[in-house]
């Protein structure tokens, strides 16, 4: 991928590129969940965890040892191969997806042409579809292998739910395709680099409003947080798909959710939201300040949208399990294909 | 998968033809359940998502409330009725000592009967503030479940300054309060004013969170709805009965405790659904208030307790110390086979609570205590129209439904 032209010294770029992503995700997520108590506790007028380490900073730490020393059980019910490996479903597909995303500008330095992702797919979509579509085999998996009756039913409600808002969030995105004209994320996000009328930056959410909108909605329903929990909405289900689950494979479905949270964030953020773009600055001509610039400008970015993940989850009731799937194909299904005929005649009037 | 599960479910006792080739599912909900906040067991048989039929189960938070008074003096079950209604202590303590006071023919002071106004009022509101807050959480609202349970915290802050606990109050004697206190401490009137004043915020926060929030009204609006004639067959009482459009409140039908001299509206529903049974207890609160500032102006200064002659009220300190019939006076108030008594007879005094009408049968046989007494539990009259409202409707509903009603376990079991 790398055009080095040496393929041991690519193999240990894209090591060393792995490596770093998988390493600052992890403590992405780790930092999200005290993030997310630490927040909700602002929200509500509580201080949150504070105790552990400066301000509180350790607790993931302290939750990690917590987690990883606590008694395995696995029912005595259960089908214990599946009931092992629903948790890594969940898991590893959402660490995937990092893989295509990209977080700036490609850059020369000592000869070699360096790109800011760990792969430059040209159906980058395509795969991080794929991926995040493995997440519900996890959920279905755990809730069925527990042989107990709420995780079935939530397994159930959330096989239901990521079908149907699949959909949505496919047919959302393919406005931006037909704009764009690639699969490819880098090249996404070096069509929204320019500027629209000279000072407007071409970020896809100007050019396709509904389209983020109805990926924003379906991207939080994908990620089974509230108020589209259905699968755990713990008042009704006890804990929905993962009642059954202790230990380091609870934590591994938290882990997964809140991996699938940065992804769906970063993923709004490259396609809607100009990526790694600063507008009104060409990165590229900066040199080393201008990747600087531009990995600042995505974790910001990506950093607000996880934000409004929080924001919203402590915000808003739950919905009704029927209300959802109403929400998914009688409103959102016909809106995105409303998207993409508009987005096709409008195309065909300019062209 | 369902045989290991189901055995443990006495299937003859729910009256269900279990069949699990229709492949409906036998769902045990509770007693230990998140959203039954206590101890209540709900056995439903589900066709997916849809309760096909709803079985009720009593009796897992039951003490034997009843039985243990009757080995009490009557100021000692003031203790036992804390236990009840956990969630609004106060009110089962005044709804018990207007009974004993109308069996010992006692009437009490003015100060005593707005001060009782007062408590009771604030209680109520903690109630109401628990209600909605644990609705809001059982719908996914976690944040103003919070708000509305630091207002809750403020409430207790009160108590404590009264009465020196938070939860079991037991704030009631017959013939006024506990301890020779005519003097109520400022502070408990500076903090009251202020939390008069800074409780209509929380409220229009609550109001901008959830009363017009679209999710909101999808989940509540028409869900769980109680016909006007369901409320009358089922004996239905409180919030559940006024949201279904019936305008009785008993302390404006039957005033006690001076409530005729206060002026406050009650709050009614049309639809009967769980949306309008939460404006009926916002509105409450609101109501409550009110009460309470009239209250205060309208509590005159002086004696707080009845005299001391009446024989059921503690003598003052300086006469217990400087003269022996005081002393006397003392230990036979306060000593093991002593205590106030009265003749035979029945005594029943119907009180508004915050779940409905709470009310105490209690019979003397001439002893130190209560021969027998009965509660009258809103919370067991609003249990049994669950099933009713709940078959045919969602699994999700049966949450909503449930913390609309607001049913106490430890009331309700006793």
């Amino acid at each position: 991928m790398t055009q080095t032209g040496n393929i041991i010294l690519d193999v240990v770029i894209i090591v060393i590129k792995i490596v770093i992503v998988l390493g600052v995700n992890l403590t992405i997520v780790a930092y999200l969940t005290l993030a997310e108590r630490r927040v909700s506790a602002f929200m509500q007028d509580r201080l949150g965890p504070n105790r552990v380490g400066p301000a509180g900073l350790l607790q993931p730490i302290a939750d990690g040892i917590k987690f990883f020393t606590k008694e395995e059980i696995i029912p005595a019910q259960s089908s214990k191969l599946i009931y092992l490996m629903a948790p890594s479903f969940v898991l590893f597909p959402a660490f995937l997806t990092y893989a295509v995303i990209p977080v700036g500008p490609t850059f020369s330095a000592w000869g070699y042409s360096f790109q800011m992702e760990i792969a430059n797919l040209n159906i980058g979509i395509l795969y991080i579809l794929a991926l995040t579509s493995f997440v519900v085999y996890g959920v279905v998996l755990a809730g069925w292998s527990s042989n107990s009756k709420y995780p079935l039913i939530g397994g159930l409600r959330s096989a239901a739910q990521m079908i149907s808002y699949e959909l949505p969030l496919g047919l959302s995105i393919i406005g931006v395709l037909m704009i764009v004209g690639s699969l490819r994320l880098s090249e996404i996000v070096n069509f929204q680099t320019h500027l629209l009328w000279g000072f407007l930056p071409r970020w896809n959410v100007v050019l396709q409003p509904l389209g983020f909108l109805i990926f924003l909605i379906a991207a939080f329903a994908e990620s089974n947080r509230l108020p589209f929990d259905m699968a755990e909405a713990e008042p009704e289900l006890v804990g929905g798909y993962h009642t059954e689950y202790g230990s380091m494979k609870f934590a591994s479905f938290m882990l997964g959710e809140y991996a699938g949270m940065i992804t769906s964030a970063a993923l709004m953020t490259t396609l809607f939201f100009g990526g790694w773009d600063f507008p009104w600055v060409n990165e590229s001509a900066l040199g080393v300040w201008g990747i600087l610039l531009a990995v600042i400008a995505f974790s910001l970015k990506t950093g607000f949208f996880l934000f409004l993940y929080l924001w919203v989850r402590w915000t808003l009731p739950r919905f009704r399990y029927d209300q959802l799937m109403r929400l998914g194909w009688k409103i959102l299904l016909p809106l995105a294909l409303v998207n993409i005929v508009v987005t096709a005649i409008v195309m065909a009037f300019l062209a | 998968m369902e045989k290991s599960f189901d055995a443990l479910i006495d299937k003859e006792q729910f009256e269900f033809e279990y069949n699990p080739i229709e492949e409906k599912m036998l769902l045990n909900f509770g007693p230990s359940h998140p959203a039954t906040h206590g101890t209540l067991r709900l056995v439903m048989e589900l066709d997916g998502e849809v309760v096909v039929k709803v079985s009720p189960e009593l009796g897992y938070l039951h003490h034997g409330f009843e039985k243990l008074g009757e080995h009490r003096t009557y100021n000692q079950v003031v203790t036992i009725t804390d236990r009840m209604n956990y969630v609004s202590p106060l009110n089962n303590n005044f709804s018990y000592i207007l009974a004993v006071e109308k069996l010992f023919g006692i009437e009490v002071s003015e100060r005593v009967q707005y001060f009782r106004m007062i408590l009771a009022e604030l209680s109520r509101i903690g109630d109401h503030l628990v209600c909605m807050g644990t609705q809001g959480v059982d719908l996914g609202a976690y944040t103003p479940f919070l708000y509305l349970w630091k207002e809750r915290e403020k409430i207790y802050y009160l108590f404590e300054i009264i009465s020196g606990t938070r939860l079991t109050v037991s704030y009631a004697r017959i013939g006024g309060v506990p301890r020779d206190r005519d003097e109520i401490p400022p502070i408990f009137f500076r903090q009251l004013d202020d939390y008069l004043e800074n409780f209509g915020a929380t409220l229009a926060e609550v109001d901008r969170l959830l009363t017009r929030n679209k999710i909101w009204l999808n989940r509540t609006k028409d869900v769980g709805v109680i016909s006007k004639e369901d409320v009358f067959q089922y004996g239905l009482t409180g919030p559940v009965m006024r949201a279904s459009g019936v305008e009785w409140d008993i302390r404006v039908a039957e005033p006690y405790s001076l409530y005729e001299t206060v002026d406050f509206e009650i709050p009614v529903g049309d639809a009967g659904d769980v949306y309008d049974r939460y404006l009926v207890r916002m509105e409450e609160m609101r109501q409550s208030i009110k009460i309470i500032r009239q209250a205060l102006e309208k509590m005159p200064p002086g004696e707080m307790n009845v005299d001391s002659d009446t024989k059921v009220m503690l003598p003052k300190k300086e006469a217990v110390y400087n003269s022996i019939e005081g002393l006397i006076h003392q230990f036979e108030i306060i000593m093991t086979n002593r205590g106030p008594r009265t003749g035979k007879g029945e005594a029943y005094v119907p009180t508004e609570s915050p779940n409905g009408e709470l009310s105490f049968y209690v019979i003397s046989n001439g002893g130190n205590g209560p021969y027998r007494f009965r509660v009258r539990p809103p919370s067991f009259y609003n249990y049994q129209i669950l099933p009713k409202i709940l078959e045919g409707r969602l699994l999700s509903d049966t949450v909503a439904i449930m913390s609309s009603l607001n049913i106490v376990a430890g009331e309700m079991d006793r």
